[in-house]
């Protein structure tokens, strides 16, 4: 009875006490995607508040003598693509009745997201964030205040994305009965991995039509970074069925998929990064979004069954990847994405689509300590 | 938690009264424990406790308690790394009676016998499906919430001991915020019998003498019940 399964990856790996609430959200999840009401909503807030769609820029002096296309998922509201998973989780959140909000964040998105969303919809809202993300991300701290969600700093183990979510988990198996844990990736137990690649394939969709539209013609190459993985599988999504290479990258340090081996950590088994007695490692980023040893399941099997290959950018790789995009074109990019545009840049291919998932307001104050 | 002590303050316990043991094997993201497991684990992690010398561990506590169940507490992370089926059987051949994988519920990985859990969230169906799977007696998870001391013995235990009692033929046994004799005699009103985690690894720090005294207190005040 095992479900959620992408091959041997995905499942339930959580205490019993949660697995009334999983069945609980994928009843419910199950219910509004059969529903237009739950759709209608979706688009009208994607349109009305979030600014979906979302344009494809064409770097042109990014890259010269390729066609890059950029998904600029920047430009949503909030400043990255994980608002479109967090207004489609609290729409659900409140059809399912629960008011009180639990997130984990690494970069801060997700968490400035579920603050936003939270707000909106006022429901209480408490993240769980790193002490050394908290440093790191200082200005996505003072958003999630300003929006009235209670920030609660985790202070041990690696002070990171790993034990903020694993802290996240017990606050909601604790409160269960009154919380939605609103994840943040397509990671964690069944359904989340499949429910957040769903509300996050709106940007592959997108890129397809828009690229369609200038090109008349679908992309050779689709590439975005890999932390979790949901803006990854949220772009894959609109091409998985197609004659397209799909190449996830990672940050070189946290290279779960790269360098990872089957294990279990947050509810899934997936590809981790762990010792050989399946201790979970410590992942290393000067990315804070990609500082997580773990990764989605649907990406594993991916990678398995050979449908999309997962490279590695080193930090001096995102850190230049990331000054020449300010500098080229105008758009300063999360540190995220600059993966993505590292590998990018240098493949062997004419027409790519780079997923940008997310600006690099954030990430100044990192960038400028490390000139 | 598996210590090079740990057989030391297994015979202790078995002498203030413990029928059955509980070792933890330690893991690095404990998801159901609180504060006092999880910094048990991070320590016995620093000083070298993988499953290897879990294992070596489990098999000198069997030494020193002959007569008493000693059973491997874990998470589904060690057992995926060192093989499930390998896992089991190596628990088996060290003295191990049967496990306790805390983020294992029933209906993942049938293949592997255990001790299953329920909560006070478990529906009536998943309580009987987790009796019909579970190996010797079932685990009753008194609260919602995770492993620690509470000021006060779970209200939901007592709603919770009467479905399982309907449900499943085989023993109750209520842990999670159970510390004090008091707790222990109103869970032992309830429930076949009680587990102790938090607390008895917090005395365990004071060594074998006591714990075998706060063991002890617990036994007593259970038996008082009769």
């Amino acid at each position: 009875m095992s479900v959620g399964v992408f091959g041997s990856y995905g499942g339930r790996y959580v205490p019993e006490t949660l697995i009334p609430a999983l069945d609980e959200l994928e009843r419910g999840w199950r219910e509004a995607l059969a529903d237009d009401a739950f759709h209608a909503e979706l688009h009208r807030l994607a349109t009305t508040y979030a600014g979906r769609p979302t344009p494809l820029t064409l770097a042109e002096r990014f890259a010269p003598g390729k066609r890059i296309y950029l998904k600029r998922e920047d430009l949503l509201h909030t400043g990255a693509h994980k608002l479109n998973n967090a207004l489609g989780q609290a729409v659900l959140a409140r059809r399912l009745g629960k008011r009180r909000i639990v997130a984990e964040t690494g970069a801060g998105q997700h968490g400035v997201a579920t603050a936003t969303v939270c707000a909106r919809f006022g429901f209480e809202c408490v993240v769980y964030m790193g002490e050394e993300d908290m440093r790191r991300q200082k200005p996505n701290v003072e958003r999630m205040g300003l929006l009235g969600a209670e920030v609660r700093s985790v202070d041990f183990g690696t002070k990171t994305l790993k034990e903020a979510t694993s802290e996240a988990i017990r606050d909601w198996i604790t409160n269960v009965e009154t919380t939605h844990y609103l994840i943040g990736s397509c990671v964690g137990p069944s359904p989340y991995p499949e429910l957040v690649a769903e509300l996050q394939s709106v940007i592959g969709r997108e890129a397809r039509e828009q690229l369609l539209a200038v090109e008349e013609r679908l992309p050779d190459v689709v590439v975005a970074c890999v932390g979790g993985g949901s803006n990854a599988i949220g772009i894959f999504h609109g091409f998985v069925d197609d004659d397209v290479r799909l190449i996830g990258v990672e940050a070189a340090g946290a290279a779960s998929l790269g360098s990872g081996r089957a294990g279990v950590l947050h509810g899934a088994r997936s590809s981790i990064l762990a010792d050989e007695d399946g201790q979970i490692a410590d992942a290393h980023s000067i990315s804070a979004g990609l500082d997580y040893p773990g990764v989605g399941p649907e990406h594993a099997y991916l990678r398995d069954i050979g449908r999309a290959e997962y490279l590695g950018a080193t930090d001096e790789e995102a850190l230049a990847a990331f000054g020449d995009l300010a500098r080229t074109e105008g758009i300063i990019p999360a540190l995220e994405p600059a993966h993505a545009l590292a590998r990018a840049r240098e493949l062997d291919a004419e027409l790519i689509l780079v997923g940008l998932s997310g600006r690099g307001d954030k990430d100044l104050a990192e960038v400028l300590a490390q000139r | 938690m598996a210590d090079p002590e740990t057989p030391e303050l297994a015979r202790a316990a078995v002498d203030g009264g413990a029928d059955v043991l509980e070792i933890g094997f330690p893991f690095s993201d404990p998801l159901a424990d609180g504060p006092v497991i999880r910094r048990a684990g991070e320590r016995a992690l620093a000083r070298g406790m993988r499953t290897r010398q879990c294992l070596d561990v489990l098999a000198r506590t069997r030494e020193l308690a002959p007569e008493t169940p000693l059973i491997p507490m874990t998470y589904s992370s060690l057992l995926e790394a060192y093989g499930w089926e390998r896992f089991a059987a190596d628990v088996e051949a060290a003295g191990g009676t049967s496990m306790i994988v805390a983020d294992l519920p029933a209906g993942e990985r049938p293949e592997v016998r255990r001790v299953q859990l329920v909560a006070p969230t478990s529906t009536d169906e998943r309580i009987a499906y987790a009796g019909e799977q579970t190996d010797g007696w079932l685990y009753l998870v008194a609260l919602t919430g995770t492993t620690g001391a509470r000021d006060d013995l779970s209200p939901a235990l007592a709603g919770l001991v009467e479905r399982a009692r309907r449900l499943v033929a085989a023993p109750l046994y209520a842990g999670f915020g159970i510390s004090t004799p008091e707790h222990a005699r109103a869970a032992a009103e309830l429930a076949d019998g009680i587990v102790v985690g938090s607390r008895a690894v917090q005395v365990a720090d004071e060594g074998p003498g006591a714990l075998r005294e706060y063991v002890g207190s617990l036994r007593s005040a259970i038996d008082a019940v009769g």
